[in-house]
C-alpha cells in the first residue's frame, strides 16, 4: 500500500516536471532537432550558444520586456500592499460613523472578477491616455478589494494589547500602524506580497490590452506575440520562455513557506 | 471628527482608487451599453436595449457561454477530484512529503503563456514527432492534429490538460490545509468503531472538508469563467482566432478591441451581462452556504 502510494506520486511527479524539462530542452537544441522526424528525450547535443543568439537578436525585445515586467510587478506588489493594508487597518480599527458604508463599498467589488470588466477598465484607462504607458499597466491593478478585505480580517485578529501599549506611549493611529502593527505583521505581508508578485508577473489579458507598443510589452505579451505569430525561431522562443520563468522559480524556492501561507489565506477566504 | 480624519487618512487613497478604477468603469460601461459606441467612448447615438438584444439573440455571444459550460464541465470536476487525490496522497506520506508537494505546486510559477507554448509547440504540436503523437505511436495509433482538429474536437484535450497542469497544485494546497484542520480524534473514534479507511474517508474526511470543497468549487468555476490566456495563445495564430472555441472573454476581446474596429457598445453590454451572471452565481452560492 505504501509502495503503491509512492509509485503513484512518482508517476505524477514525472508528469508534472516534463513540461519544465521540455522548455529547457527545446531552448537548448538546434532548430532542426525540434522538428526532427522522431522524438528523442535527450537531445544529441546541448547548444549553450543559443543564449548568446537569443540576447543578441534585435527582433526579440527580451531584456526590455523582462525589465517592464519586473518594474510592473514590483510597483504593483508594493503599491497594493501599502494601499490595501492601510485601508484594511482603517476599516478594522478606526471607529468612524460611516465605516460600515465604506466597508460595503469595498466588499461589493469582491463579487466582480477584475478580468470580466476589462472592457470598461480599458475605456477609462484609454481616456486617461495611459495606453502603452506604465501607469496604465500598474495603477488599475493596485486597488484590490479582495486584498484590502484580507488585511481587514487579519487586523481584526491582531492583538489589541500591542496597540494599547503604543497608545499609552502617546502614539496616534498613524505611528501605531507603522511602528507597531506593520513590523509585527511581516509574515502576513510577505504571504500576500508573494502572491501579488507572482500574479502580476504572470498576468496576461490586461497587459495584452494596454501594452500595445512594443516598448511597453511585458514579457508575457512578448512571448505571446511570437507564439501566435510564430515569427521567430522556435528554440529561441523556448529559451526566452525558460528565461522568463527563472525569476519566479527562484521566488518559489526561496519563499515557498510564505507562498503556501498566502495561497491558503487567499484561497479559502475567497 | 478626529476619528473621521484618521479613518480617511488610512482608507481614503484606496477608496478613491476603487471609485475611479472599479466603480467608474462599471458605471461608464453601463452607459456605453445603451449607445452605439463604435470607435468612441463618448457616443451620442442612444440605442436603448438594442446592444443587449443583439448580444442575447446573436449566436456568437450565447455560444461563448456554451463554450464556457463545456470547458467548466471538464475542468471543474477533474481538477476537484485530482487535486483532492494528490492532497490525500501527499498528506499520508512522511518521507519526501515536502518534495512531492513542491513538485506539484511548482507549475503555479508558470504563466499560461509559457504553458501554452509547451502544449502548442511541443507536446501537442501535431507533428509525428510531437510528444503526444509519439506516445500514440507506441500504441500503433495515427498522429493527431491536436490544436486544429475540430472533429473530433481534440483541442479540448489540449486546453483541459494545460489548465489541469497549471492549477492542480494550487488546489492541492487548499485541500492539504483543509485536511490538516481535521481533528485527529475523529479518525481515532472512527477506527475504534471499526471503520475501514474508505469509510473514514466517506464519513469523516469528506464532511469535514465541506467548507474547503465549496470554496474550491466556486474558485474553479470563476476561474473557468474568466478563461482567456490559454485559449488565446493555443488557438490564436497570425491569421487570427478560429471561429470555434471562443469563451466569453475571448469573444468580448475580439468584439470590443479586435482588429475589425472597436465596438464598445456591444462590448460593454457583454461585460454587463457577464458581470450580472457571475454576481448572481456568487449570491446564490452565499445563500447556499449560509443555509
Amino acid at each position: 500500500m505504501k509502495a503503491l502510494r509512492y509509485l503513484a506520486l512518482s508517476v505524477a511527479a514525472v508528469l508534472f516536471l516534463v513540461p519544465f524539462y521540455l522548455v529547457v530542452r527545446n531552448g537548448l537544441v538546434s532548430e532542426s532537432e525540434i522538428s526532427a522526424t522522431s522524438w528523442t528525450f535527450l537531445p544529441s547535443s546541448v547548444r549553450w550558444e543559443n543564449f548568446a543568439e537569443l540576447f543578441s537578436d534585435p527582433a526579440v525585445p527580451l531584456v526590455r520586456s523582462m525589465l517592464n515586467s519586473l518594474v510592473v510587478a514590483v510597483l504593483q506588489t508594493a503599491g497594493q500592499l501599502l494601499l490595501c493594508s492601510m485601508a484594511g487597518y482603517g476599516l478594522a480599527r478606526i471607529p468612524y460613523r460611516y465605516a460600515n458604508v465604506v466597508f460595503y463599498f469595498v466588499v461589493a467589488t469582491l463579487m466582480i472578477p477584475a478580468a470580466v470588466t476589462f472592457v470598461p477598465s480599458f475605456v477609462v484607462v484609454s481616456t486617461l491616455g495611459w495606453v502603452s504607458d506604465l501607469r496604465g499597466l500598474v495603477i488599475p491593478g493596485l486597488f484590490s478589494g479582495f486584498t484590502a478585505f484580507l488585511f481587514r480580517q487579519y487586523f481584526l485578529n491582531f492583538p489589541r494589547e500591542l496597540e494599547e501599549a503604543a497608545r499609552i506611549d502617546g502614539l496616534g493611529h498613524w505611528r501605531t500602524f507603522w511602528r507597531v502593527v506593520v513590523p509585527n505583521s511581516r509574515g502576513f505581508f510577505a504571504a500576500l506580497g508573494v502572491i501579488a508578485f507572482v500574479t502580476s508577473w504572470n498576468q496576461f489579458l490586461w497587459p495584452l490590452v494596454i501594452a500595445q507598443d512594443q516598448d511597453s510589452w511585458t514579457v508575457q505579451v512578448a512571448l505571446s506575440t511570437f507564439l501566435t505569430a510564430q515569427s521567430i525561431n522556435v528554440h529561441e522562443l523556448f529559451l526566452a520562455a525558460a528565461v522568463s520563468v527563472t525569476p519566479l522559480v527562484i521566488v518559489f524556492v526561496a519563499m515557498q513557506r510564505y507562498l503556501v501561507k498566502g495561497v491558503t489565506e487567499t484561497g479559502i477566504k475567497g | 471628527m478626529r476619528h473621521g480624519r484618521a479613518f480617511w487618512l488610512f482608507v481614503g487613497p484606496f477608496a478613491a482608487g476603487l471609485l475611479v478604477f472599479v466603480y467608474v468603469p462599471i458605471g461608464w460601461s453601463l452607459v456605453l451599453s445603451f449607445f452605439d459606441a463604435r470607435n468612441t467612448v463618448t457616443p451620442t447615438e442612444f440605442v436603448g436595449l438594442r446592444n443587449y438584444v443583439d448580444m442575447l439573440t446573436d449566436g456568437p455571444f450565447l455560444s461563448s457561454l456554451g463554450t464556457f459550460s463545456v470547458f467548466a464541465a471538464f475542468v471543474v470536476p477533474l481538477t476537484f477530484v485530482l487535486a483532492l487525490a494528490l492532497a490525500l496522497l501527499v498528506n499520508q506520506i512522511s518521507f519526501m512529503q515536502a518534495f512531492f508537494r513542491s513538485v506539484f505546486f511548482l507549475p503555479t510559477a508558470c504563466s499560461y503563456v509559457v504553458a501554452s507554448l509547451v502544449w502548442k509547440l511541443s507536446i501537442f504540436n501535431g507533428l509525428r514527432s510531437g510528444l503526444a503523437n509519439t506516445v500514440l505511436g507506441w500504441f500503433g495509433a495515427d498522429p493527431v492534429a491536436w490544436t486544429v482538429s475540430t472533429s473530433p474536437p481534440w483541442y479540448w484535450l489540449v486546453l483541459v490538460t494545460l489548465r489541469l497542469w497549471l492549477q492542480l497544485g494550487f488546489y492541492m494546497i487548499l485541500f492539504i490545509a483543509g485536511l490538516q484542520r481535521i481533528p485527529v480524534v475523529l479518525y481515532e473514534a472512527a477506527a475504534l468503531d471499526g471503520a475501514r479507511s474508505w469509510q473514514a474517508f466517506r464519513f469523516v474526511t469528506l464532511p469535514q472538508l465541506r467548507t474547503t470543497s465549496v470554496a474550491v468549487l466556486l474558485l474553479l468555476l470563476i476561474g473557468a469563467y474568466q478563461a482567456f490566456d490559454e485559449f488565446y495563445n493555443v488557438l490564436g495564430t497570425d491569421r487570427g482566432y478560429p471561429p470555434f472555441a471562443r469563451p466569453p472573454l475571448i469573444y468580448l476581446y475580439y468584439t470590443a478591441l479586435g482588429s475589425g474596429g472597436q465596438d464598445f457598445g456591444h462590448g460593454s453590454a457583454g461585460a454587463v451581462i457577464l458581470t450580472l451572471l457571475i454576481v448572481g452565481v456568487t449570491l446564490l452560492q452565499g445563500r447556499a452556504v449560509r443555509r
